[in-house]
């Protein structure tokens, strides 16, 4: 489903890695690890097709991304750094709007229900500003949930998550990826998907 | 697709809505900068009707671009920019469903503010009904034209001061064809050809703008 071969990627003169490939299919995970720096975001960035690699290419369903770039856009969901949600729009505007965009419709229950199981269902009505870090990330992960993407690729999902989130986002990618779906992620913290071993793959080293 | 654009306006203006001090900002300055004329330059009602076209149209100028700064800017920090360009649709629609936004909140208020300042100049009704005119086939033009360089500039510091510099001259037909219908009519000379000249350049700027500010765009989040 999702291929990459030859994958380089430089940052102002500078390789942080090359020869990067992989691939993916229904029900599988990959793992990328590396340091600070090493470049895990900016492979991120390239498999969702915001950046351009310096060298090789990644395909969907055997396209280039940037042919399929319709059909990619349908079926991927990115959850990046900065969590995509305005300040100024309550957390069920911002799923919906989302959602719009996305060229989908998604009803008020159905935005309650995602807002309920990530624990927001108390700050629905508050815009997105008074809530906590940790909080608009929860809204983030809401708007991922409510995507009904084939494929996820997350970039950190669980920074500034407590203990029942970080339990919370394990259980999402696992049922995702039990169902069928496909994840591609970035993290410093042990996962625990049980009964799944995720693909690792190591950049810049 | 038209449902993917009417979404992008939509939401604009309701962001705009949340944050009028942002919004009113730009209108004032408006307001301001063409009021300081009369102050500045005497009661002679002469001179005012000449200076009055281009002044109205020069501010105007200025106030779109005081506003340009921040249309892909919030988004771009927020990551809901990211969001928008990985939609399924073409990011040529996402760039000018901002810019048509961008009209609506900041162009249109323009139009209606404008009659009332063009009275301080002491303009007749016909050459007031002829900025209006002016204004409302200009404006969309300054907001087609500036996505492109809001967008070359998204992510840079300094970017404002960069973005005036950049657009500010692709401005110029639009302040000489506008203010030029206007004093058209207070000379009798007419203003057809000037019209006829600025709506050509705003079907220029409706067929390039957008997708030029698409690909400056990806250039710049990247």
């Amino acid at each position: 489903m999702l291929s990459a071969h030859g994958l380089a990627c430089e940052r102002g003169e500078r390789l942080l890695f090359k020869n990067v490939g992989f691939e993916l299919g229904r029900g599988e995970v990959l793992w990328v690890r590396g340091g600070n720096g090493h470049g895990k975001t900016s492979l991120l960035r390239i498999l969702c097709g915001l950046s351009v690699p310096a060298a090789g290419w990644v395909n969907w369903r055997n396209l280039p991304i940037r042919t399929a770039h319709g059909q990619y856009g349908r079926e991927m969901a990115y959850v990046g750094h900065a969590n995509g949600i305005k300040d100024d729009l309550t957390p069920m505007e911002n799923l919906r709007i989302a959602a719009a965009l996305d060229g989908r419709v998604l009803d008020g229950a159905a935005a309650m229900a995602a807002l309920d199981q990530v624990g927001l269902s108390r700050c629905v009505d508050l815009p997105a500003r008074v809530l906590s870090f940790g909080q608009r990330r929860r809204v983030a992960l809401a708007s991922l949930m409510t995507a009904g993407a084939l494929l996820w690729i997350l970039d950190e999902p669980l920074t500034g998550l407590d203990v029942d989130g970080v339990v919370m986002v394990e259980r999402m990618i696992r049922d995702h990826v039990v169902a069928g779906g496909m994840a591609v992620m970035t993290t410093h913290q042990p996962l625990a998907l049980d009964g799944l071993t995720p693909q690792t793959l190591s950049v810049g080293e | 697709m038209l449902k993917f654009l009417f979404t992008v306006i939509r939401r604009d203006v309701l962001l705009a809505g949340r944050r009028r001090g942002d919004w009113l900002t730009a209108q004032f300055f408006f307001v301001m900068v063409v009021s300081l004329f009369p102050l500045g330059v005497g009661p002679e009602p002469g001179m005012l009707r000449i200076i009055g076209p281009g002044v109205v149209w020069v501010a105007a100028l200025l106030a779109s671009l005081l506003s340009l700064e921040r249309m892909f800017a919030d988004d771009y920090r927020d990551g809901t920019l990211e969001h928008m360009l990985l939609s399924p649709y073409p990011n040529t629609l996402l760039t000018l469903g901002k810019a048509i936004a961008h009209w609506i909140i900041n162009g249109i208020p323009l139009l209606l503010i404008a009659p009332l300042l063009g009275i301080q100049f002491n303009l007749p009704t016909e050459a007031l009904r002829m900025l209006v005119l002016s204004l409302a086939i200009g404006t969309p033009i300054l907001s087609l034209l500036g996505s492109i360089g809001a967008a070359l500039t998204l992510g840079l510091r300094g970017g404002g001061a960069l973005v005036t510099l950049l657009i500010l001259p692709l401005y110029v037909p639009a302040l000489i064809f506008g203010a030029g219908a206007v004093e058209g009519v207070l000379s009798g000379t007419g203003s057809e050809a000037h019209l006829s000249l600025l709506g050509a350049f705003l079907m220029v700027s409706l067929l390039l703008a957008p997708w030029v500010s698409a690909m400056a765009l990806k250039v710049s989040v990247e």
